[in-house]
């Protein structure tokens, strides 16, 4: 039995194959040295993430994530519901706010539920696994499985939108949350600690629909990093690190700039310094190359 | 114009911020804006929106029914979540700004060639029809949203990204013949429409 069992919410993107399965591999390859037990919430269903709106109303949208908490407490009752994306942590978490002030909603909601043969307490905690590292784990126990400290790297901490607002982390201020730099420097990389794109947004899904406009916006998150003197960027969102690390090509012909600046999730940082291997760490999975780790990975 | 949209402009005369509040996700909230704008400020599209927040809060006011309606400004919400977590006043912007775009849909006023309507749109289409999103199948009804032949274009432009996430195993051809899907479509599918049902069942009382 492992030390810590969660319910846990993996979303579409960390589906095999899909934009951000290779988060899914660092994040496994970290949960097993960690001893954290993910148990995946059987037959989950997407969230409809923020940008559901034009096609679902309220009801429809809350209904999504309604459907994953009843799944969640039909199979695993005693165990908080994790998820590792924030904009499905993010949906999660508001549908069981609204659901609980609102006894009217909570009721059609389950009567939407019932055509699906289930039933909605809502009283889980859910939370972001940055919370579970924090919280459960500590920081301190989590440099203790430190095997190979990521000396001399420098790295932007890019915490984004969704994973800090409006929720966040507990204790952390959304201007400047200082989690990220901490697990930076848990692993013995130093932290830009005056990354000022920190919290800024990338666009979100507004990067596909409005290209322009969002890549101005990921110029100015990876210009800071370099301006910071960043070896790498390091990110716990599935959107932040897509479209901060796949557009930088593009980004490079409109403005003339030279970005090749390799974008991990922060399992892949941890995964490495615990002495895991490149593809344990899910390194094969970077677009653009996250060199000085795939050689310490490989020493 | 719908005839929801018509019954709707017969129902409130001119009484627009009730219509919001009545109707709009969240939209009790708008008579609680200060005018302090640090909402329109902290937004990182702001530049690019007709109106920001607190000018459509103004306006709703002031009764601009279809200058609101039919601006592109709340499709420029990136759901970034900076203006709640600055708001003096604790307004819930951003789901204020995702319910104005869905009524605007609903009534038939939303801009029609607005990109990220039309993306939402399909997004939500991708979704719910077998419970989990489609990369692959997403990204190409994106590229093709405008036609083929701008299709085509985004495509070719598109297409080292795609090498890219092939290549790193981030994306599937296979993913265009089924893919992945919830096992219970039938129920996920039941539950959504009831959904939808009681959502329009109330619609239809506040509009009686």
């Amino acid at each position: 039995m492992a030390k810590h069992s969660y319910s846990f919410y993996p979303g579409c993107s960390s589906q095999k194959a899909a934009s951000s399965s290779n988060y899914q591999v660092s994040v496994d390859t970290m949960c097993q040295e960690l001893d954290i037990e993910l148990n995946e919430i059987p037959d989950w269903n997407c969230c409809s993430a923020s940008i559901g709106y034009a096609g679902g109303g309220e009801l429809p949208r809350l209904a999504l994530s309604a459907r994953n908490i009843a799944l969640s407490e039909q199979a695993h009752g005693d165990q908080d519901i994790v998820a590792t994306c924030a904009a499905c942590w993010l949906a999660t978490r508001e549908t069981q706010e609204r659901l609980n002030e609102d006894s009217e909603l909570m009721a059609e909601t389950n009567t939407a539920l019932a055509e699906a043969g289930l039933k909605l307490k809502n009283d889980k905690k859910i939370r972001h696994m940055v919370e579970v590292l924090i919280e459960d784990i500590g920081y301190e126990e989590l440099g203790k499985h430190v095997k190979k400290p990521l000396e001399g790297l420098k790295i932007a901490g890019y915490v984004g939108c969704q994973t800090n607002r409006p929720f966040g982390i507990a204790g952390e201020s959304f201007e400047n949350p200082k989690y990220l730099d901490k697990m930076i420097e848990t692993v013995g990389a130093e932290a830009c600690d005056n990354y000022e794109k920190k919290v800024s947004c990338c666009g979100g899904a507004l990067a596909f629909s409005e290209p322009e406009k969002s890549q101005a916006l990921i110029k100015d998150i990876i210009e800071s990093a370099y301006d910071n003197g960043a070896d790498m960027i390091v990110t716990p969102c599935p959107v932040c690190q897509m479209n901060t690390e796949v557009y930088q090509d593009q980004i490079n012909a409109t403005y003339g700039t030279k970005f090749k600046m390799p974008v991990v999730y922060y399992s892949t940082l941890l995964s490495v310094a615990y002495g895991k291997s490149a593809k344990e760490a899910a390194l094969d999975g970077q677009i653009i190359k996250a060199k000085q780790l795939e050689d310490i990975a490989g020493k | 114009m719908s005839n929801y949209n018509q019954e709707m402009i017969d129902k409130y005369r001119g009484n627009f911020l009730k219509e919001v509040q009545d109707n709009v996700e969240e939209g009790d909230w708008v008579k609680m804006c200060m005018q302090c704008g640090v909402c329109s400020g902290s937004c990182p599209l702001g530049p690019h929106w007709d109106h920001p927040p607190q000018e459509i809060f103004m306006m709703i006011r002031a009764g601009k029914r279809e200058e609101v309606l039919e601006s592109t400004s709340m499709w420029m919400c990136t759901s970034c979540y900076n203006c709640i977590a600055r708001c003096p006043r604790g307004l819930p912007i951003t789901h204020i700004m995702h319910g104005l775009a869905t009524y605007s849909k609903r009534l038939g006023l939303a801009p029609q060639q607005q990109p990220t309507a039309k993306f939402a749109q399909l997004f939500w289409d991708n979704l719910t029809k077998k419970g989990r999103v489609n990369e692959l199948k997403l990204g190409l009804s994106l590229y093709f949203m405008n036609g083929i032949g701008e299709g085509i274009k985004t495509s070719l432009k598109m297409k080292d990204i795609g090498l890219n996430m092939l290549k790193t195993k981030r994306m599937s051809p296979m993913e265009y013949f089924g893919g992945h899907s919830c096992k219970d479509t039938k129920g996920f599918q039941a539950m959504l429409k009831k959904a939808q049902e009681l959502e329009e069942a109330r619609i239809g009382k506040s509009g009686s």
